[in-house]
């Protein structure tokens, strides 16, 4: 276990601290490219085969009855500095991989939702989870060449998000607008931190 | 694979049941459960130590001489997660790995940590 999260600068140059954040959102919506355009590696994919549970050690036949399928994630990596990495997972795009998703919110500092305004309700199932799992998540509007512009308002409204979640219009080719989206939800979490801390005087120095 | 034939085997089939044959046939390990971000280092293994090992173990051991993560591990070695899962049980029952989990989900960074990753971020 990571003993001292608060204090990751490793003087024994252990293995780095790493972070993950999702990047969720419909299908087609541009969560690999948002993750290219700034992760320092090109996109990497890891795959997961989901089987029924019924695989035995010894079992030489069956393989035909069984049922298998392949989830596949994109993720890309920023390195903060020397022993702090931020990894990027894009999440699967159907809804049937939820069982992924629960393995991947899980120490999940906060998630992307992205969203294209042409089908915005294509993001209500990721929105939907993230609340329900009470992880912070901000709003990445994927301005797509061609569709009506709408104001962050506008787009908070029709998602009916909670006040303070924030809503953030880019283009998830440019590089600029994925680290706004970043650091957006970055920001978000940790006002959400401070916020529940509110009481304590002593986090009076933010 | 589309939404609706997952049902099916058709010739892809081939290669996605396959990998298991490298765990012999194990889809868990008994003891580690690898997070997808938990940074894997390899050890300073001698070849003896390594010689009951199957080519995707030392695959394994290979990419992790630099620390990485389950996840790049299962991209560059080019097998699944759950595959990999087994394989790096096996190395580590026989210590030729080391593994740093990611933080307790209820110890994310801190309020300093987070700052230097807004930093980080703003000058990429």
């Amino acid at each position: 276990m990571v003993s001292k999260v608060s204090n990751p600068s490793d003087p024994h140059g252990g293995p780095p601290l790493a972070i993950k954040i999702l990047i969720a959102g419909g299908f087609g919506v541009g969560k690999t490219t948002l993750v290219g355009a700034v992760s320092e590696i090109r996109p990497l994919r890891t795959e997961e085969m989901l089987t029924q549970e019924s695989v035995g050690v010894d079992d030489m036949v069956g393989v035909e009855q069984k049922t298998t399928t392949t989830v596949a994630m994109d993720f890309g990596r920023i390195t903060i500095r020397d022993g702090l990495v931020l990894y990027l997972f894009g999440t699967p795009g159907q809804d049937r991989f939820w069982y992924m998703w629960d393995e991947l919110a899980t120490g999940a500092l906060g998630a992307v939702v992205l969203a294209d305004t042409r089908r915005l309700d294509a993001c209500f199932p990721s929105v939907d989870y993230f609340e329900r799992r009470n992880l912070p998540f901000v709003i990445g509007v994927n301005c797509f060449d061609g569709a009506d512009r709408y104001a962050p308002e506008e787009v908070s409204a029709a998602l009916d998000l909670d006040a303070g979640v924030p809503v953030i219009l880019g283009d998830a080719r440019k590089k600029e607008s994925g680290k706004r989206v970043l650091i957006a939800l970055v920001e978000h979490v940790l006002d959400s931190m401070l916020r529940q801390r509110g009481t304590d005087l002593s986090m009076a120095t933010y | 694979m589309g939404p609706s034939d997952e049902r099916w085997l058709d010739e892809e089939a081939g290669p996605l049941v396959r990998p298991y044959a490298m765990t012999r046939g194990r889809t868990r390990h008994t003891r580690a459960d690898f997070d997808l971000i938990a940074i894997i280092a390899c050890t300073d293994a001698t070849p003896d130590e390594r010689a009951a090992l199957g080519p995707e173990h030392e695959a394994i051991l290979e990419v992790t001489r630099q620390p990485l993560s389950v996840a790049e591990i299962s991209s560059y070695v080019d097998l699944p997660l759950g595959v990999v899962r087994v394989l790096l049980g096996d190395l580590l029952d026989q210590e030729l790995i080391t593994v740093r989990k990611p933080a307790p989900v209820t110890d994310l960074p801190g309020e300093r940590v987070l700052k230097e990753v807004i930093d980080g971020i703003q000058g990429l």
